[in-house]
């Protein structure tokens, strides 16, 4: 064996054997995400390199150590992506971490395509169980209903079911064309904007809403993009600012979200009316993804969320001892129980993570 | 496989009759047979009753009162399935879900339809074309199948390279555990908090939890799609030519293949126009705006030619390109007329072993000696084998199975999987001992048990057990271990 895998699995083993609570970590980039991170820290920066990476089969498998963005330079040299354009928020941010996480950035609510999540493109994963188990799921096919599919559980999960050790992503070819454009209007009118633009065949790949402005990445075939353009209209930005903007949203380093007031992730159905909180707002993927600055009470927030069909999480700032994630449903938890009790009889990785006492 | 012997419990039976209406409970073997298999009629076998309930209500009631007589519960859409996923149990009740069969909302704004799980798959597309919206999914089966069996078994199509699976296509499954909980998985949001339990619940063959309804998302209907019809020499080069496309940044709409024998299998029958010719027929479809396509079109011919392509036709209008596609579309009629019975699995193998596979099967025909006509989903690289026997014939059945067994075999030392769409159910529970090992095995069952805890949701379904695995002899062996080193050898 390996021994960057060795020492993991000696190290999972001791744990379990004393009793220690283990705070799962690759660069530390996320540590911000979540409930508080607890426990003796499971350095699995060690253990990366890319495994496969065969372009014609749009597949990558990586151990979790390795760096994404050393892995997305890798696509990038052969022209294709991670569709899901997953956050880094850090310079060493680790696949791993990427996938524990299940952070996608601004492609996510991609119009004309339903895969957008970090989730739909996981194809296959090993996984370092509580009993110190290298358990294998799904594969390296786009193709796969073997078992439960439990590749998926794990991206989101913040670590609680065991060690994600290697990861088969599905990629994609780099859109030949993209353009951004802009137009002025009011929150409800993006709103009401976004929603039509996405019934309708149009390649949006990105939207976004901030301070009257509305913003919209086109990418796809030449011929798409171009017409595209042409139907929705606006202010065109250049190649190079709009990268930049959408880099600065992705990885929160834009304006909206310097300075120290709670960030708080609201998600609703796109189609949800205005939050109507008095609070600096932007807003993403078609009216799904709205971020708040606000020291509001958590309880009045949720109940928002709740009101239009979704939840708000406590993102990035504030008090993270209260629970940052909204409290699932009892039925929900004892599910999540029984699994956590599988994966992780001793309950020693990430404990209160993703949910608190669990 | 036979019938086991039905166990009665009339104690159960009278408990139901008081909370079902009447015809909604079937008991008697003459009524239970039609309800013995479905759609892999290899396995058969007579539950103690069948109930067929219309509403909510009735639903929880059955599972409550099976859940406190320990009873197995197995839940059915249309009966579709081709893995055996919802073969009745002996002890067990079926629950049929077919008269659920209501599409409850389509919101065309946020582009989504709420439907109850008996509604079939393309009913939901009819729902929403006066939107020009559509459900992608398109399993083969779709004027049948059921949305909830689409979600039971994470059913795929011919367009899951650029529009994905059940999985990608479903935000929020709302139901029962198997104690008549009521449970929703996901949301009407793009997540939900806590783990994606949605994700590990679509494609579970009906062993987490019990569907009530089904939120699906609904993508616009593209303006146009043509497609081309192109021949090879060879199906190795067929095989190069779909990593090409992918290679030169394609997503095609759809890619299919079919060998020589499938497209002179299907000619007689659909009159699509294959070249009967080549080796291997690609159809390899673009979608989009009129300018989108023709852009597309041309680059996707001129890597075909490329590659070797002998002769190339683009569909000139909407008749010709269903015309290209009702060959492909109408193969398992077209087996069914050539042979008494066909078997066709599922394997999927990285696409550049698809010429490896190809003649991995022309070596079994000669073994076995049987034909196999090849028709697949060559852009994800999901295989369609339709072994040809006769099922009269227990040998030609016995050789038959061994022949698709193998293939999945065959597909695991590829580094694939034994199934890309159709699910393990019971037909490819055996071939799990050779695609995981014990400890990953294992793992499947604890996800079992966080679910159903005492295991009565549709059991010994997917998961082998440690024994079965045993004795089919093919456990995997991981990291020089030896597998079950608990049970006796001999």
């Amino acid at each position: 064996m390996d021994t960057a895998l060795q020492s993991l699995v000696e190290q999972v083993q001791a744990a379990v054997a004393s009793h220690t609570p283990l705070c799962i970590r690759g660069s530390g980039s996320k540590d911000f995400y979540g409930n508080l991170p607890q426990g003796q820290v499971l350095d699995v920066r060690h253990w990366q390199g890319i495994v496969d990476y065969d372009p014609s089969e749009l597949v990558i498998t990586a151990r979790a150590g390795t760096s994404l963005a050393l892995l997305e330079t890798m696509l990038a040299e052969q022209d294709q992506m991670l569709a899901f354009e997953p956050p880094h928020f850090g310079p060493a941010a680790t696949v791993g971490g990427c996938v524990a996480a299940g952070l996608a950035g601004p492609r996510r609510a991609s119009a004309g395509t339903t895969q957008g999540a970090v989730r739909d493109f996981v194809l296959g994963t090993r996984l370092l169980d509580g009993r110190a188990r290298q358990l294998r799921f799904g594969g390296t096919v786009i193709k796969n209903v073997a078992g439960y599919d439990v590749s998926r559980l794990l991206a989101g999960s913040l670590g609680i079911l065991g060690v994600i050790l290697e990861v088969s992503l599905k990629v994609l070819p780099r859109p030949r064309a993209e353009l951004t454009l802009q137009q002025d209007c009011d929150e409800a009118a993006a709103l009401l904007r976004c929603n039509q633009w996405g019934g309708q065949p149009l390649p949006l790949s990105a939207t976004h809403w901030h301070n009257g402005v509305l913003s919209v990445r086109l990418a796809g075939a030449e011929a798409a993009v171009r017409e595209a353009a042409a139907v929705l209209g606006g202010q065109q930005l250049p190649a190079a600012n709009a990268a930049q903007f959408w880099t600065a949203l992705r990885e929160q380093s834009a304006d909206f979200f310097a300075g120290d007031l709670p960030l708080w992730r609201v998600s609703v159905p796109s189609t949800a009316v205005p939050l109507g909180f008095d609070a600096p707002q932007c807003i993403e993927w078609s009216g799904a993804q709205r971020w708040l600055r606000s020291d509001l009470p958590a309880a009045q927030l949720r109940a928002r969320a709740n009101q239009l069909g979704g939840h708000a999480t406590l993102f990035r700032g504030g008090d993270r001892s209260i629970s940052v994630f909204t409290p699932v449903s009892s039925a929900v938890l004892r599910v999540h129980r029984g699994l956590k009790a599988e994966f992780d009889p001793a309950g020693i990785f990430n404990p209160g993570r993703l949910i608190q006492g669990l | 496989m036979h019938n086991a012997v039905v166990v009665q419990h009339p104690e159960l039976i009278a408990a139901l009759r008081a909370v079902l209406p009447a015809g909604a409970l079937l008991v008697e073997p003459e009524d239970t047979q039609p309800w013995e298999c479905d759609g892999l009629t290899l396995i058969r076998q007579r539950p103690m009753a069948v109930v067929l309930p219309d509403t909510e209500e009735q639903v929880v009631q059955v599972l409550q009162l099976c859940h406190a007589h320990g009873v197995p519960v197995v839940p059915r859409g249309a009966g579709t399935g081709l893995a055996g996923s919802a073969m009745p149990n002996a002890e067990g009740v079926l629950l049929a879900m077919a008269r659920f069969n209501r599409v409850l909302s389509v919101d065309a704004l946020a582009r989504t339809a709420t439907v109850q799980p008996g509604v079939r798959n393309l009913a939901v597309s009819d729902a929403a074309a006066p939107y020009g919206l559509y459900y992608a999914p398109d399993p083969s089966s779709q004027i049948a199948c059921t949305i909830g069996g689409n979600v039971a078994e994470n059913s795929g199509g011919v367009h899951c390279l650029k529009y994905g699976l059940t999985l990608h296509n479903v935000m929020r499954v709302r139901g029962w555990l198997v104690d008549g909980t009521p449970i929703e998985f996901g949301g009407l949001a793009l997540d939900a908090p806590g783990l994606d339990l949605l994700a590990v619940m679509i494609g579970s063959e009906g062993m987490l939890a019990v569907i009530a309804e089904v939120t699906v998302r609904l993508v616009p209907k593209p303006q146009l799609a043509r497609c081309i019809m192109a021949s090879f020499a060879d199906v190795a080069q067929a095989g190069d030519a779909v990593a090409a496309l992918i290679a030169a940044g394609i997503i095609p709409a759809g890619l299919e293949m079919l060998d020589q024998a499938a497209s002179r299998l299907v000619e007689p029958f659909a009159n699509a126009g294959y070249d009967l010719d080549a080796a291997a027929v690609l159809l390899c479809e673009s979608d989009g705006t009129p300018a989108e396509v023709a852009e597309e079109i041309e680059r996707m011919c001129s890597v075909l030619r490329a590659a070797g392509a002998t002769r190339l036709q683009v569909s000139a209008d909407e008749t010709e390109r269903l015309r290209f596609w009702a060959g492909r579309k109408n193969a398992f009629p077209a087996a069914g007329r050539a042979a008494p019975a066909y078997y066709c699995t599922d394997g999927t193998i990285p696409r550049k072993h698809i010429g490896t596979m190809l003649k991995a099967i022309a070596a079994m025909e000669m073994r076995f000696g049987l034909a196999c006509p090849n028709v697949f989903h060559a852009g994800d690289g999901n295989l369609h084998p339709l072994v040809l026997f006769d099922d009269s014939d227990p040998d030609s059945v016995a050789r038959a199975e061994a022949f698709g067994a193998e293939i999945l075999e065959e597909s695991v030392r590829l580094g694939g999987t034994i199934t890309g769409e159709h699910g393990v159910g019971m037909e490819k529970i055996n071939q799990m001992c050779s695609q995981f090992d014990a400890d990953s095995l294992e793992a499947f069952r604890g996800v079992k048990r966080a679910f159903d805890p005492a295991g009565t949701l549709n059991p010994g379904k997917v998961v082998p057990s440690l024994h079965r695995c045993a004795e089919y002899g093919r456990q995997r062996v991981s990291a020089g271990r030896v597998a079950f080193p608990e049970l006796p050898r001999f």
